[in-house]
């Protein structure tokens, strides 16, 4: 594994700490961006605080030329910018790595490292003889550390210098500052210190078919496609930008070109339990509606869940999931939601989840989470995560198929209630479990009355022992009929033939593809199946019984993921092996493969 | 209301209003609610309502939460579709119907327990968007189904059924709308049909949210001497401060009508709410007035009736949210979905 953590050319991880709210955020973003532009791939993770102003917060940024951009555990330059956590930043560089500080003030004797080099750059000493005011010196500060990273690594100024005119296009002033700030930082880095470093970048063509997006607007733009018209939330860390996103996309795409009015409605609720009463009223009356939430607010609306289950009212809710219990890390990220969600709410219900593994299928996901919602006639939880949903992954371009129709299900129009001699809701004609169903307003004979209490198939109370047991098998039926509807789970095999299986969802695939990649070239060769839905289909059944032992990789303490395989299928416990991450920090390749290489290795000593 | 199951018997002769239906159309199932019970002659209110509207069935949405009450929207407009939701959320599901549908009208049937307790925070939030719906408070003092227990709008000093007495102050959904800057309250009794039905005729063209308390009482838990929510004590303290009339669109206002004091309030469909005063210092326009008179009288022992508060002027939640005057939902998709092309250019902004 020692030889797996030397950067090199192309393939190295920069990580800076600095403190929030001191405009950072665009520094680094600069830096990831300029990178992509220049070809190479790459991948940005923010590490920050539930706080507004003052605490630490790290940024990663990971180049890989073979495009494995999960999260590395490997430090190759440090930007120590905040004094507060400089003896923990110095202690996470790699050997070999390099750390660059701010050398305006004294640093502590007692930090010190043979194995890394240490660069002092007097940037807020730069700053302050050339820049007035104090905003300005600690913005440009940060802006000058680029310059810096960009002589050592010999990064394109020309890229950066266009980037910056295009982030400035509204404020052209800005420009030349930050330019300025940039070359005092290069100039100082170039005269003083042997440049690039041996760990560098240098001009790729990998990124020309790619984006750099996050989940949560990937997810949005999903939502646009698909036609929802109406969402409601209510504000909650990491879904927020979820919502903001859909909010800005229709103002620009749902504005009616005659009156300027708005083709879509955007409530937000007084809480959570508002929030998903207002999607389930939203999909009762026809329209495409959906919610977005983490774990808290997945909690609160426990009761509703129950209710569209079992009144059978489409909606889409997006869990973006956060470390637990209670309110637990707001900032950080988990999958520890997949329990809750499976069978939230009281008494028997279960539901339909998707599970994107980044923000292009967060995209993708989205639309075929109406079309299943509706077609489904019940609410579809897309499992999404703070890692994938916050932080810019690079992904294809987003393609769009213009011929795409939405599947609105079996719905009864005003024609076909004419014909009918009497509209049944419940009534399960064609034996696959999914009911027509009726809007209000459309005609009288398609009125019923809906309700989460017993009910008859058409809609009436009942208390009747066989009316309400006949309702819930055929809910049983639906959801049988739903497995041969979901996406299909993607396997990922072996080089060569391998007893040995890997299943996992979401944001694990990455570090995943990766560990087996690298576990190949150690001759340890594993099958992977990336999971994309629940419940479980046929393929996973499958998998299962094509291997002899299977490492289940989540991101939770609980095993939830194989606690659900061993529910859901006839797998026998003791063949599936957990490989579990949960220190809300994204999941690395070098957690799965040490996990792997030891089992398989200890395995075929014995 | 339709307590005992009838055939549904058309003669010549009945009344038809202008759509052609009988009264019978705007029925709903049988009630399984006890006899006597306060819920029912409110049902029938609305149906007389509706029927004298001319108001199609299916332009109708009904919504509830959990209770007595809510158990309602099942005995009247078998032709509407409605929602039985979960206890104290109806007004989120009133919120997205109305959303994405709005020429449908929205009524909604409440009760003491399902908005001033577990409901409390949905129903002033309903009321702060001004949501345009009709929102009947069914109000008896008393959890009825689950056998008599206090509710959050129980009189101090009233003694439960098994003898226990309420300590705590009651909440009164009129004081409370007009605190949270309600735009139509008013209050009502089951027992007064003559008031009730105009009452819900004026909600439901109100161009906001419809607050209508109805004292409603419940005969099998609150009903005996000692209960402030009785029939008897209701009929003995009624104080109407102000009467009404609703005169739909079509029909002129004639000077006559408007005499002896009589306000006319024009709501946004044209039609108009006469309104006659009991006292002269009574001004249904004005908060802080109308505040004041609510709560004097209520020292007295005295229950205050009518329209109570209107500002017609406020403008609903989807004024405030500049939604499309048609229904969100009958958007065709083309015209929702911005296509291939902008989705490429869309992504330059992520390079």
């Amino acid at each position: 594994m020692e030889a797996l953590q030397k950067g090199g050319l192309n393939d190295l991880v920069i990580k800076l700490a600095t403190v929030n709210g001191t405009g950072s955020a665009s520094a680094n973003s600069l830096l990831m961006r300029a990178i992509f532009r220049m070809g190479i791939p790459v991948m940005g993770k923010n590490f920050f605080p539930s706080n507004i102003q003052g605490l630490p917060t790290w940024f990663e940024i990971r180049v890989n030329h073979r495009g494995h951009l999960a999260h590395s555990s490997r430090v190759d330059v440090m930007v120590a910018m905040n004094a507060e956590t400089h003896r923990q930043d110095l202690a996470e560089v790699s050997p070999g790595g390099t750390l660059i500080y701010d050398s305006t003030w004294p640093r502590d004797a007692t930090l010190v490292r043979d194995d890394v080099e240490i660069l002092g750059v007097p940037l807020a000493q730069i700053c302050n003889d050339a820049f007035t005011g104090v905003r300005a010196r600690i913005l440009m500060k940060n802006i000058a550390y680029v310059g810096v990273v960009a002589a050592l690594l010999d990064m394109d100024m020309e890229v950066l210098r266009q980037l910056l005119e295009e982030t400035f296009a509204a404020k052209p002033k800005l420009v030349s500052p930050n330019l300025e700030a940039i070359d005092l930082g290069f100039q100082y880095a170039k005269q003083n210190f042997p440049c690039p470093l041996a760990t560098h970048v240098k001009k790729l063509d990998k990124t020309r078919e790619s984006i750099l997006i996050d989940g949560n607007t990937a997810a949005a733009l999903g939502c646009v496609y698909a036609g929802a018209t109406f969402a409601a939330w209510y504000p909650i860390t990491p879904s927020t930008s979820l919502m903001d996103g859909f909010r800005g996309l229709c103002e620009q795409f749902r504005k009616d070109p005659d009156t300027g009015k708005n083709r879509f409605c955007v409530v937000q609720a007084e809480d959570e339990l508002g929030a998903i009463g207002m999607t389930v009223g939203a999909g009762w009356s026809g329209a495409r509606a959906f919610t977005a939430t983490s774990g808290p607010g997945i909690s609160l609306m426990n009761e509703f869940l129950g209710f569209a289950y079992y009144a059978e009212v489409p909606l889409v809710l997006f869990d973006v999931q956060r470390a637990g219990p209670s309110t637990g890390l707001p900032t950080r990220t988990q999958q520890s939601d997949l329990l809750s969600c499976a069978f939230a709410s009281h008494g028997d219900t279960r539901h339909v989840l998707l599970f994107p593994a980044n923000p292009e299928e967060c995209f993708h996901l989205a639309v075929a989470a109406f079309d299943l919602a509706e077609r489904l006639q019940t609410p579809v939880i897309v499992m999404s995560d703070l890692d994938i949903g916050m932080n810019d992954w690079m992904c294809q371009k987003l393609e769009w198929d213009d011929g795409y129709r939405p599947d609105r299900g079996k719905v009864l129009d005003a024609d076909a209630l004419d014909q009918l001699p009497q509209f049944q809701r419940y009534l399960d004609k064609d034996g696959d479990g999914i009911c027509y169903r009726t809007y209000p307003g459309v005609h009288p004979k398609g009125a019923y009355f809906t309700r989460g209490s017993g009910h008859d198939v058409s809609a009436r109370y009942t208390e009747k022992p066989d009316e309400y047991q006949d309702g819930m098998d055929r809910l049983t039926r639906k959801f049988e009929t739903a497995t041969g509807l979901l996406p299909a789970p993607i396997l990922h095999s072996a080089p060569q033939t391998t007893t040995w299986g890997v299943i996992s969802f979401g944001s694990c695939d990455g570090a995943i593809r990766e560990s087996a990649e690298l576990l190949a070239e150690q001759g340890v060769h594993v099958d992977y199946l990336r999971l994309r839905a629940f419940p479980f289909g046929a393929d996973v059944q499958t998998f299962l019984d094509s291997h002899e032992r299977i490492f289940v990789v989540e991101q939770n303490r609980d095993a939830q993921l194989r606690s659900l395989l061993v529910l859901e299928t006839d797998v026998e416990k003791d063949r599936l092996i957990s490989v579990l991450h949960y220190d809300g920090v994204p999941l690395d390749w070098g957690t799965i493969y040490a996990a792997i290489y030891e089992q398989v290795k200890q395995s075929a000593a014995a | 209301m339709t307590f005992i199951t009838k055939p549904r018997i058309n003669y010549a002769g009945q009344a038809r209003n202008a759509l052609g239906l009988t009264m019978h159309d705007y029925e709903g199932r049988l009630s399984t609610l006890c006899a006597g019970c306060g819920h029912d002659s409110i049902s029938a209110a609305l149906i007389q309502a509706f029927f004298e509207l001319d108001i199609a069935p299916h332009t109708v949405a009904k919504f509830s939460g959990i209770g007595c009450s809510s158990k309602t929207p099942a005995y009247f407009l078998s032709g509407a579709h409605g929602i039985n939701a979960v206890h104290g959320r109806m007004p989120a599901v009133a919120t997205g119907s109305n959303a994405v549908h709005r020429s449908l009208y929205c009524v909604g049937i409440s009760g003491d327990g399902d908005s001033l307790s577990i409901g409390f925070g949905q129903f002033a939030h309903a009321l702060r968007r001004n949501l345009k719906m009709l929102y009947i408070i069914e109000n008896n003092g008393v959890y009825g189904l689950t056998k008599g227990q206090f509710s959050a709008s129980a009189d101090v000093g009233t003694k439960a059924k098994k003898g226990e007495v309420n300590e705590q102050q009651p909440i009164d959904p009129v004081v409370t709308a007009l605190g949270l800057g309600g735009t139509f309250i008013a209050r009502g009794f089951s027992g007064d049909k003559e008031q009730l039905v105009p009452l819900i005729k004026a909600g439901l063209n109100h161009d906001g949210f419809a607050m209508l308390d109805v004292l409603s009482p419940c005969v099998t838990f609150n009903d005996h001497e000692d209960s402030t929510k009785s029939y008897a004590h209701t009929r003995q303290n009624f104080h109407p401060a102000i009467r009404l009339d609703f005169v739909p669109p079509a029909e002129p206002i004639s000077a006559q009508s408007l005499e002896g004091g009589v306000i006319s309030v024009e709501l946004h469909d044209g039609s108009h709410i006469l309104l006659r005063r009991a006292s002269q210092d009574y001004d249904p326009t004005d908060r802080s007035r109308a505040f004041a008179y609510v709560q004097e009288h209520q020292a007295r022992g005295e229950i205050v009736t009518g329209l109570l508060y209107i500002d017609e002027d406020r403008g609903d939640m989807h004024a405030l949210a500049h939604t499309i005057d048609e229904d969100l939902v009958d958007i065709p998709y083309e015209d929702l979905c911005p296509g291939a092309n902008a989705l490429a250019e869309l992504q330059n902004r992520f390079r």
